[in-house]
């Protein structure tokens, strides 16, 4: 643990992180009333970044088409991008650990019959999946946790299965089942627990990507429905106001770039201290 | 490895299939009628009816995707719902835009990417290494639209210098020879720059992994300890090792390319098979759809393939995996 606490990437994406992930859980105490609720129309639209408007309310950030405080929206949306990204990464990975384990674990037909299945779906082009999917069902933030939880989920099975293989002929594993262990409980309590390190540091880097997919799903106008604020359809709805009001699509971008910028940088902080104790550990043998 | 090549093609054609039929029972399993979005909320029960007959959507589904897959194979990829326009026109005119867009931003981002990750390499642990991280990571977590509508803002709209839609100017058919070629460059600069920004990120950062990974291997020490400069090691050594996993990526990256592409050329009104797909997803245009997926996913295993026969080409001991016993 100090290991990882002195190392830079970590500690900046750990910040970066943390320090928007408060945001969105403190959202009404940074900010001012209703993300949603259109504004006085007439005397706040695209107000600029730092503007005091008439009512005497200042918006760091600038107002929308519709006199609403970009900053007020971007922390709510932040609700949404955090929680999207974080449950269909949980979702992915919790298929992916169920089928990366099982196909590791039994060694006849049926393991490869799940590695060959794990395959085929890594092989085909998953934005061209996640748009047909979005666009046929009506969208809404759930769909798209589903969608990227069930096209993310085959990194993580291919990880597990690795370390499932590789685990499957350690001395303890022979040690459980001897003992009389059924062979589902020692996958389960002896060998996942150990094949678990490298899926945190998938999970990391999956949690940025799904953000920036979910952001692009609701630019495409196939995710997150307005009004309710979601960073990709912000930018969407700043696209038309580029000339008179450019913050109201800026803003938003700058928000996704941090976010996934720390998450990157935590999965390779901690990629790296993993690989190293793995090394250490493996010139001790 | 002729033998492993024709193994990897035979599951690139498992997966086209795949992809097709899958997105086939997609679209059929989906709720919404296209002959309802034909007709409008108007629409009689016997219009309708009459509407899905013409479309042929009456017909058991078994029946419509042998009679779709027979007819692609021939080559009569149907008309689109949308636009009444043969699907292959409009597909024939699109996907030469994609690749011409996809490729070049390649080439660019990883010719950009082996500079910048060697840098890295040489300079490891230094002030310029870290800077080249940080400004790599970056890069990676742009999201395409998003810069390339920041890029629009700046150069068309405060600078004035780009255009920022389609691929050609309105007038482009009346320009001649030499005018017309920098007038598509023009319109080029700004979705290639996007592009090939986002892939400069992800190539760098993978680079530098991989030469920081040859430059540990003993032939590394062995080189050196014969005396030779630090650059040669790094260019006939260190590089030629690190390129194997290199190009493999260049063939994995090319779906993230193209899913890439598909936002850049939203953003840009660039008319390509990404364009082409949003927009008849959005309209339940089913013709158009399922030709556009299988092409794009016969681009994609077609650029996996070539990875392959590339791995060939730069790592020797590949070439002989045949010759031997068991691979």
């Amino acid at each position: 643990m100090n290991v990882v606490l002195r190392d830079r990437r970590f500690t900046v994406g750990l910040g970066l992180v943390t320090l928007i992930a408060g945001l969105a859980i403190a959202a009404p105490l940074v900010t001012t009333g209703d993300p949603n609720a259109p504004g006085d129309i007439v005397a706040t639209r695209f107000l600029g970044p730092l503007a005091r408007d008439v009512h005497g309310s200042l918006h760091p950030l600038g107002t929308d088409r519709f006199g609403r405080d970009v900053w007020t929206r971007l922390v709510y949306g932040a609700r949404i991008s955090l929680s999207v990204g974080m449950l269909s990464v949980l979702l992915s990975v919790a298929v992916g650990v169920a089928i990366g384990g099982l196909s590791g674990w039994w060694r006849g037909w049926a393991g490869v019959l799940l590695l060959g299945a794990t395959d085929f779906v890594l092989a085909l082009p998953r934005v061209v999946l996640l748009l047909l999917l979005a666009a046929l069902w009506q969208p809404s933030a759930l769909l798209v946790v589903l969608l990227l939880g069930a096209t993310g989920w085959m990194p993580v099975a291919r990880l597990v299965h690795g370390e499932v293989r590789a685990l499957a002929v350690r001395p303890f594993v022979e040690g459980a089942r001897s003992l009389g262990v059924r062979p589902l409980r020692v996958l389960w309590r002896h060998v996942l627990p150990n094949a678990l390190t490298p899926v945190i540091v998938a999970a990391a880097l999956g949690v940025g990507n799904a953000i920036l997919l979910e952001a692009g799903l609701s630019y495409l106008g196939l995710g997150v429905q307005p009004p309710t604020p979601s960073w990709g359809n912000m930018i969407a709805s700043g696209r038309d106001t580029l000339v008179n009001a450019p913050w109201v699509a800026a803003a938003p971008g700058v928000m996704l770039v941090l976010v996934v910028v720390g998450c990157t940088l935590l999965g390779d902080a901690v990629r790296d201290v993993l690989s190293r104790q793995s090394a250490v550990s493996r010139q001790g043998h | 490895m002729q033998r492993m090549l024709a193994r990897r093609a035979l599951s690139g054609i498992a997966v086209v299939a795949g992809v097709v039929t899958l997105t086939f029972l997609l679209l059929h399993a989906a709720p919404g009628d296209p002959a309802e979005r034909l007709i409008g909320p108007t629409a009689t029960p016997e219009q309708l009816a009459a509407g899905r007959h013409a479309l042929g959507l009456d017909r058991p589904l078994i029946t419509q995707y042998g009679s779709w897959l027979a007819r692609f194979i021939r080559g009569d990829w149907g008309t689109s719902f949308a636009t009444g326009r043969p699907v292959r026109t409009m597909i024939g005119a699109a996907w030469p835009a994609t690749v011409r867009l996809v490729v070049l931003s390649l080439l660019l981002s990883y010719g950009l990417g082996l500079a910048v990750g060697a840098v890295q390499a040489a300079y490891h642990r230094r002030r310029l290494d870290t800077a080249l991280s940080v400004a790599s990571v970056t890069l990676v977590a742009l999201p395409g639209y998003w810069l390339g509508l920041m890029l629009m803002t700046v150069f068309t709209y405060l600078l004035r210098v780009l255009p920022a839609f389609g691929a050609a100017g309105y007038d482009a058919d009346y320009l001649s020879g030499w005018a017309r070629f920098a007038d598509g460059a023009r319109h080029l600069v700004l979705p290639l720059a996007t592009l090939t920004l986002i892939g400069v990120g992800a190539a760098a950062r993978f680079v530098r992994g991989a030469l920081l990974d040859a430059l540990e291997q003993p032939f590394v020490t062995a080189a050196r300890a014969k005396g030779i400069t630090t650059a040669q090691v790094m260019v006939h050594h260190a590089l030629r090792h690190a390129m194997i996993p290199v190009v493999t990526l260049l063939g994995l990256s090319l779906p993230a390319l193209f899913s890439g592409a598909v936002f850049v050329e939203a953003v840009f009104a660039w008319p390509g098979v990404g364009r082409v797909l949003v927009e008849a997803v959005q309209a339940r245009d089913y013709p158009v759809v399922m030709s556009a997926t299988a092409i794009s996913a016969v681009l994609v295993v077609a650029g996996n393939l070539l990875a392959d026969a590339a791995a060939g080409l730069v790592d020797p001991r590949l070439r002989s995996v045949d010759a031997g016993a068991t691979p």
